[in-house]
């Protein structure tokens, strides 16, 4: 099974560097079938790499430990589903994960548009072929998840060798949320690849208008939403396994996830000031490279050892390779970008600060700048050791310092960008704008003083969100009761109506009210309480309004690991509301690591966060650590709503709503909004 | 000042200085010398009052839960050194002995290194027993 994988593999890789060739060949010599050609061999190879994936799986499955993947990352006391798990459990076959989605990606853009921008996909192609002939390369010849082990006896010779057990999958990704989050960080990671193809064959057919930025809307908005959605499972994970009471560290991986979803936002918004006005061409073009080129830079983070992290795999050689493809990548782009420079002025100046426009140019603005003051800190002890000699690093003060005000003046930019006018705003349609927002966030902001909250970012941001859900309710209101008043639905059916209508304006509003309900709960944080504390049986904690009473402590054995545990009484208010059994687990397999189950107690309200850190005073003691971390709850949620916003977005036009050009209904209301669909 | 792009760029500077400096000041309080324990041997006394990243094995039977705050000892390349724990957070489930660690914090006078937080990483041994044994 694993020569077929291994042929299947190498096949692909031998067809995608034929559509390579053929592509770029047929589009020069103008040869369509040739074209053609490439495009079924670059379907053909995403087919071979799905047999590859599969015969993997069944290596796995079956745990056939000759193989050196399977014997690292799998083990026979693994439940089935972890077992499957195991695939993205070791470097060499996440990689291989990675292509299987890279061609799935690919295969879907090739086989949609077999009809359409005739132009540009022998480009669109080539690009894509190169992307998944590099990650393939590396698949084959550097890391590759089907290498048998072997034996050196004494004479040299080399011989079969077959471990008894495997080492077993890493206890930390036993988890639903880990099992779950790389593929769809991968997703994520690695779309943005064809919204970069669609721009290099703009550049290269020289085709600028925004044709290709309409084409890409929704591959943009896919990967978007998978890497938000990636982002924020890590983060899960991290709170549930790593037991340290927090979901974001500002460890790189976590970094090198968060800068293509912040270059991958900007674009998102700066496309819009491009399609409308023929503005910003230059940068869009510029941005989606950049985002692409950080998705593999975060493959590249995540395996070359370059940088120490939870997340990352142990060291592996591929480093220097990614560092040839990515500058590869970048001198190119840039050249062609340089190159096509005449096909890409801008259609018209900025007319005012005070504009759509410029909220959408802060917006990137501040984004890039966040996205740069990451990747600056996360990079730091690798420039440091280069300038200097001498290795630092930086710490999340830093990364807090630069990105909170940021994150709180895009909240800002949410609420007042759709309150601007394109072009230029009138101080007096302002007023009116800002009246009813203002009229209940100051009133609420002086009420938070007025309670006590004295930490500026929180008063700050809970007012800021308050701020940007009244305008977003006004949007809807507004447009609603107009709607339904022309039509004579009913003010709910208007609403569902509205937003079906003008799917990609309201879906962004329900996408704002995501970044609202995270920010709330992120703001939760400036509030968290912790208390550590040696219980002996029948003593008890305070934390915050809870109370742990310490009951019970036993050790028990199961086929995957052993465990201890503590038996706690959790009393909210003097009131008895559950029995918490945080747990230390030592798994058998492999390196023996133990891990910590946290107990959660979970409310809107606040998250008790229970640890069990070990036996104290020779077992007369049990340590425990509570956290109390209020709003926590949110931040899941509001990841829910972003992920249904996305949805929205997305939702298939109903036929021929996009060939006529038509009037936005808040337009038709005078509104002040020119939303036409061109 | 009546051009639109002007105001945009003032306006852009402004906010780019102020998060620069708002970087700085985080950078100033967060910084720290990356080394491993003989390189920290080898400063002697210039590792005063500065924040260290020191990074080590933890030594075999070197930790010890009785003692509060917790002690141990990390060792590399044949130096040593003491460390306190005088951190708040949960240690990671990979601190144990003979894992790798990277303790961040300041060295005392009397040559305790007291550190605030804690890194560690398992030390592969499986993966080292597979090599030994023959490459893949």
């Amino acid at each position: 099974m694993s020569e077929f994988g291994n042929f299947c593999l190498l096949l692909a890789f031998c067809l995608g560097l034929y559509a390579l060739l053929a592509s770029v060949l047929g589009a020069v010599q103008k040869q369509h079938r040739i074209v053609r050609s490439a495009e079924r061999a670059a379907l053909a190879a995403c087919g071979s790499i799905a047999l590859a994936l599969s015969s993997l799986v069944y290596l796995l499955v079956t745990s056939d430990f000759s193989v050196s993947h399977v014997a690292s990352a799998s083990n026979r006391a693994l439940p089935v589903y972890y077992k499957i798990a195991a695939l993205w459990g070791a470097h060499d076959g996440s990689l291989l994960l990675w292509v299987f989605v890279t061609s799935i990606f690919s295969g879907i853009v090739i086989y949609q548009n077999r009809f359409r921008y005739r132009d540009m996909m022998p480009y669109v192609v080539a690009v894509l072929m190169v992307n998944l002939s590099f990650f393939l390369c590396l698949n084959l010849f550097l890391s590759n998840p089907f290498n048998q082990l072997v034996q050196a006896n004494a004479d040299g010779t080399l011989q079969k060798f077959i471990p008894q057990d495997g080492r077993g999958l890493n206890p930390l990704l036993q988890y639903w949320a880990m099992v779950i989050h790389p593929p769809i960080l991968y997703l994520g990671f690695i779309g943005f690849v064809v919204p970069f193809a669609f721009a290099f064959a703009a550049l290269v057919t020289k085709q600028l208008g925004d044709s290709w930025i309409r084409t890409i809307r929704r591959w943009t908005l896919v990967p978007w939403m998978f890497l938000g959605a990636g982002l924020i499972l890590g983060g899960k994970w991290a709170y549930v396994e790593m037991g340290w009471g927090g979901y974001w560290g500002w460890d790189p991986v976590e970094n090198a996830s968060l800068m293509p979803w912040l270059t991958g936002t900007a674009f998102l918004h700066s496309v819009i000031v491009q399609e409308r006005k023929g503005m910003l061409k230059v940068w869009n073009v510029f941005l989606i490279m950049i985002t692409y080129l950080l998705g593999v830079f975060g493959t590249f983070i995540t395996r070359s050892g370059v940088i120490n992290s939870v997340h990352a795999f142990a060291d592996s050689s591929l480093g220097p390779f990614f560092l040839y493809y990515m500058s590869a990548v970048f001198f190119v782009s840039m050249y062609l970008i340089i190159d096509r420079l005449p096909y890409l002025k801008s259609e018209r100046p900025l007319d005012s600060v005070l504009s759509r426009e410029s909220a959408f140019l802060f917006n990137n603005l501040v984004l890039l700048v966040a996205c740069f003051a990451v990747f600056w800190g996360t990079m730091f002890p690798v420039l440091s050791e280069w300038v200097q000699g001498q290795k630092m690093t930086v710490g999340p003060p830093f990364f807090n310092n630069v990105n909170i005000p940021i994150g709180l003046f895009l909240l800002f930019l949410t609420g007042v960008g759709p309150l601007f006018a394109w072009r230029k705003t009138s101080v007096e349609s302002l007023k009116k704008a800002f009246f009813w927002p203002v009229i209940f966030s100051v009133p609420f902001c002086a009420a938070l003083m007025i309670a006590g909250m004295r930490d500026f970012y929180a008063v700050v941001s809970f007012t800021l969100c308050v701020f940007v859900l009244i305008t977003v309710v006004r949007e809807f209101y507004k447009g609603a009761s107009v709607r339904a008043k022309n039509t004579g639905e009913s003010f709910l059916s208007a609403i569902v109506n509205l937003t079906l209508k003008n799917k990609r304006r309201y879906g962004g509003y329900i996408v704002h009210v995501a970044i609202v309900v995270i920010f709330v709960g992120l703001t939760g944080n400036a509030f968290n309480k912790e208390v550590q504390q040696k219980l002996s049986k029948g003593e008890s904690m305070h934390i915050g309004r809870y109370m742990l009473r310490m009951v019970d402590y036993r050790e028990a054995d199961t086929p995957n690991y052993q465990l201890a545990e503590v038996k706690l009484e959790a009393y909210k208010d003097g009131k008895l509301i559950r029995t918490m059994t945080p747990e230390k687990r030592l798994y058998k397999a492999g390196d023996q690591q133990t891990t910590t189950e946290v107990e959660l107690y979970s409310t809107p309200k606040e998250d008790l966060y229970v640890v069990f850190s070990g036996v104290a005073n020779g077992g007369k003691g049990y340590e425990i650590h509570a956290f109390v971390n209020p709003l926590v709850f949110w931040v899941w949620f509001g990841a829910a709503i972003m992920v249904f916003g996305t949805l929205v977005t997305l939702l298939p036009d109903r036929k021929g709503a996009f060939v006529t050009p038509q009037l936005s209904f808040s337009e038709a209301a005078g509104i002040g909004e020119t939303l036409r669909i061109k | 000042m009546s051009n639109p792009r002007v105001k945009f760029v003032v306006g852009s500077l402004v906010i780019v200085a102020a998060l620069a400096w708002l970087g700085f000041v985080g950078f100033q309080e967060s910084k720290a010398y990356y080394i491993t324990v003989d390189e920290f041997r080898a400063m002697q006394g210039r590792a005063q009052g500065k924040t260290l990243k020191v990074a080590g094995d933890v030594v075999e039977g070197s930790i010890d839960r009785a003692k509060s705050p917790l002690e141990f000892v990390i060792g590399h390349q044949g130096q040593t050194l003491k460390v306190q724990y005088i951190g708040k957070e949960v240690l990671p489930d990979t601190f144990k002995d003979g894992s790798k660690a990277v303790v961040e914090g300041t060295i005392t006078l009397d040559g305790v290194f007291q550190a605030k937080h804690i890194e560690a990483k398992c030390a592969s041994k499986y993966e080292a027993e597979y090599e030994s044994k023959g490459k893949s």
